[in-house]
């Protein structure tokens, strides 16, 4: 949910729009936001499984420092979702575990 | 290798005001931070702050960093941001990762002002999305414009946890309840009053037992606490809520600082390991200094001014400023340091700051 109007704020300026895939669905963010940001706009909670006992963990610190949003970001998992900012077409997945690095060719 | 006279690391309120006291004095300043935009946490503040004049009372913290930031851009600093600092070398060389490339770094003195992170808080639910920081609440509605939920209990009544409520309410949220394990508020009575008068309550010796829900917080289970903090079976209630907001202190981001090799002490009021150091904010290891939330948990008032004292002694170390012009620079920032600490927690974080500058000098 976006905070639309803010009493000290003001309303939220018109910033441009790109589309993000996630896990599959096309979902809309603020061009420049971070990953997490438009998730959580978009009501995605989950970013990702643990290894052992596959619980969900979302976003904890907002900051890139706890680690708990971790994604697979364009095939490069591990990504800080919070302090990653979006691109126009990027790719998200959930991760699960630890996620995997391909071999570069 | 790259070269400068002086490195912050951290462009909070501590590395700014380090650095425009810096190189306004004509010392070479290289400001660097892993983000997108410098700032640290300032931006996020929309309160407006404490203090007198001089602790820019009454302007609120994104006003006081937009100030900064343009003071920075006029002293010609040179600013590296999206740029992570992953080392520090004893030859006073830092490994920087920036667009996936690796730089080397040298400088003659390093001023740490990585800052902190939130504590987190043990319970049974407390990994369950939904479970997060006030800090990152802040960020995420204040920065970003992004509510993560519709119903909050907040944990912790200390000026975070008040102000972070108010800050929720006004972003449109409801706050169900402030639990408070200690038997009286924690923060400043001025903040509760305002979360009283919408109606919030706030709950003493009372504390989160559970959180409770599938794949995300759906209830918080509170249960009170008697005077010597245990749980009183039988008192527990059950919040529906969608976010459990954990207001409960800070910790010093302190890696580069056991990396460099600095003597550290435990000081709880200072928010646990704080590197020790002398009244010129300079670590037991000649030229690294620090500043800000690093060297003891505090306010970005008191941040700003640690930086200015620590980019005055740094001028000073460097021959940009003779010792009387720092002395007496030095001496105004320790008046408005010690006109901040004041009152109950003012005092206590006075005396352990004294407590380690003592054995900081004594190095």
């Amino acid at each position: 949910m976006r905070v639309e109007d803010h009493p000290i704020l003001g309303k939220l300026e018109k910033r441009s729009i790109v589309e993000i895939e996630v896990d599959g669905e096309v979902i809309q963010a603020i061009a420049g936001e971070p990953i997490a940001a438009a998730l959580l706009a978009a009501g995605k909670g989950i970013f990702r499984y643990t290894r052992k006992l596959h619980e969900p963990r979302g976003v904890f610190c907002a900051i890139g420092r706890c680690t708990d949003c971790m994604m697979v970001v364009d095939g490069v998992p591990n990504v800080r979702t919070c302090v990653t900012p979006v691109k126009a077409g990027m790719k998200i997945q959930t991760q699960h575990g630890l996620g995997e690095f391909k071999e570069s060719s | 290798m790259r070269e400068t006279e002086l490195a912050i690391v951290g462009a909070g309120p501590a590395g700014l005001s380090a650095a425009i006291e810096a190189a306004s004095a004509g010392v070479q300043v290289t400001l660097i931070d892993e983000n997108q935009k410098p700032g640290g946490q300032l931006f996020k503040q929309i309160h407006k702050f404490f203090g007198s004049k001089e602790h820019y009372a009454a302007v609120r913290g994104f006003d006081i960093g937009a100030k900064l930031l343009d003071e920075v851009k006029r002293c010609g600093v040179e600013v590296m941001l999206d740029s992570v600092v992953w080392g520090i070398f004893s030859d006073h060389t830092l490994g920087i990762i920036h667009d996936q490339k690796n730089i080397r770094l040298k400088a003659d003195k390093i001023l740490l002002a990585t800052g902190a992170m939130e504590n987190a808080l043990a319970f049974p639910g407390w990994t369950l999305p939904g479970v997060m920081g006030a800090g990152a609440i802040q960020t995420l509605i204040n920065i970003h414009r992004v509510l993560p939920g519709k119903r909050v209990i907040m944990i912790g009544s200390g000026n975070v946890g008040l102000i972070v409520s108010y800050q929720l309410l006004q972003a449109g949220a409801q706050v169900v309840a402030v639990l408070e394990a200690a038997p009286k508020i924690g923060g400043y009575g001025v903040h509760a009053s305002k979360l009283r008068r919408c109606g919030v309550p706030i709950l003493t010796s009372t504390t989160i037992k559970e959180a409770r829900g599938k794949g995300k917080v759906e209830k918080a289970i509170a249960i009170k606490l008697d005077q010597d903090w245990r749980e009183i079976p039988g008192t527990e209630r059950e919040y529906d809520v969608d976010v459990i907001c954990l207001a409960v202190g800070l910790t010093p981001l302190s890696e580069l600082a056991w990396m460099a090799g600095c003597r550290f002490e435990y000081v709880p009021e200072l928010g646990g390991h704080v590197p020790i150091h002398d009244s010129n904010m300079e670590t037991t290891v000649p030229g690294i200094y620090v500043a800000g939330d690093l060297s003891g948990i505090e306010e970005a008032s008191t941040a700003m001014e640690e930086g200015k004292l620590a980019g005055i002694a740094i001028a000073e170390a460097l021959g940009y400023l003779s010792p009387e012009e720092a002395k007496n620079r030095k001496e105004a920032v320790s008046r408005r340091l010690d006109s901040f600490r004041t009152g109950p927690f003012g005092e206590a974080v006075k005396k352990a700051k004294e407590r380690l500058q003592r054995q900081g000098e004594a190095k």
